[in-house]
């Protein structure tokens, strides 16, 4: 669906090295997210042609969650993408739903089970895998 | 916020639906490997920060003192088709981590928990935790090349399972063995319907 982005990573670090930048540097020391709750699964759908030239506060990881949700992506995709922890992500996708630059479509809450034709659908799906 | 919304009736550009499964077990149940097994590209890792605000208080230094650590989190993706989409999360091995299971099973389909006839006590935690919640779940025995076989029936007196969870005898590390846990278990769900919904 999508293409793996090369993350972050240098040559020189591996992952014994643990995170070399605090993790919620990036956020301005902001742990909680101006939204509440979003789910790992969580769709991520850019706006069509976002202007992002306007708000020049954004960070280069807020311009690569636009362009990676420009298709449509689930926040833990988002996060493996660009390497970053989800708490960050979570804050970070806030700052773009307040902006307007982003919309974010919640999978179907707890009070719901797929009905008979999903389940059925993933049935055939994985038996034709 | 209103740009937050459930978009159940899907307007304009199409979101798929992803249906979320866990896959739970001891340590070394093989929880990565089948997930790897399942996935449709390498299997992916993130991570959730864990803060915790220190005990100790130093009025002097007036700074608060914090620790954090970051867990884990494997998780992998079958496509169905382009409206359907399962994503499969191996929960984190210990017990400090329970606030995690608690986001991961928010909403999941249901689970798959690995047993292992070497450590079956190992179990024991997930089953609990799926059946406190009313999350539905099969257990998948995980056959390692040097344990013991036992019959399903054995293990399922051990694990004091209820008869109605479904117990397959599976390879982590074979794709169509675990698509046949997989499968067992959204047949499990779909028995289900018409119970009490579970609430995560």
């Amino acid at each position: 669906m999508q293409t793996d982005l090369p993350g972050h990573r240098h040559e020189w670090l591996d992952d014994d090295a643990g995170p070399v930048v605090r993790p919620y540097t990036l956020t301005g020391g902001r742990a909680r997210p101006s939204t509440d709750g979003l789910d790992l699964v969580a769709y991520v759908l850019a706006k069509p042609d976002p202007d992002l030239a306007a708000f020049p506060e954004l960070h280069p990881e807020h311009r690569l969650l636009v362009e990676l949700a420009g298709r449509g992506t689930p926040v833990v995709e988002l996060a493996a993408d660009l390497d970053l922890a989800i708490g960050v992500v979570r804050v970070l996708l806030g700052d773009l739903l307040s902006r307007g630059l982003v919309a974010v479509h919640q999978p179907p809450r707890a009070t719901y089970l797929p009905d008979n034709d999903i389940l059925k659908a993933v049935v055939d799906g994985l038996r034709a895998l | 916020m209103d740009s937050v919304r459930y978009d159940g009736e899907r307007r304009g550009n199409r979101v798929p639906i992803a249906l979320k499964i866990l896959i739970a077990g001891g340590f070394g149940a093989g929880k990565t490997t089948l997930v790897s097994a399942l996935s449709e590209v390498r299997p992916l890792q993130t991570e959730e920060i864990l803060t915790g605000a220190g005990i100790d208080t130093d009025d002097l230094s007036g700074v608060e003192t914090k620790t954090t650590t970051t867990v884990a989190m494997d998780f992998g993706r079958i496509t169905i088709n382009e409206d359907l989409q399962l994503y499969l999360f191996g929960t984190p091995g210990q017990d400090r981590f329970w606030f995690l299971w608690d986001e991961l099973a928010f909403g999941a389909l249901g689970a798959v928990v690995l047993a292992d006839t070497r450590r079956l006590a190992d179990c024991f935690p997930s089953i609990d935790y799926f059946e406190q919640r009313g999350i539905p779940f099969v257990v998948g025995v995980n056959c390692f090349d040097d344990a013991r076989r036992f019959s399903l029936e054995a293990v399922r007196r051990a694990l004091d399972l209820d008869p109605d969870v479904p117990m397959v005898l599976c390879d982590a590390r074979d794709r169509q063995s675990g698509k046949t846990v997989l499968i067992s278990l959204v047949e499990h769900v779909a028995r289900h319907r018409g119970e009490p919904v579970p609430t995560a």
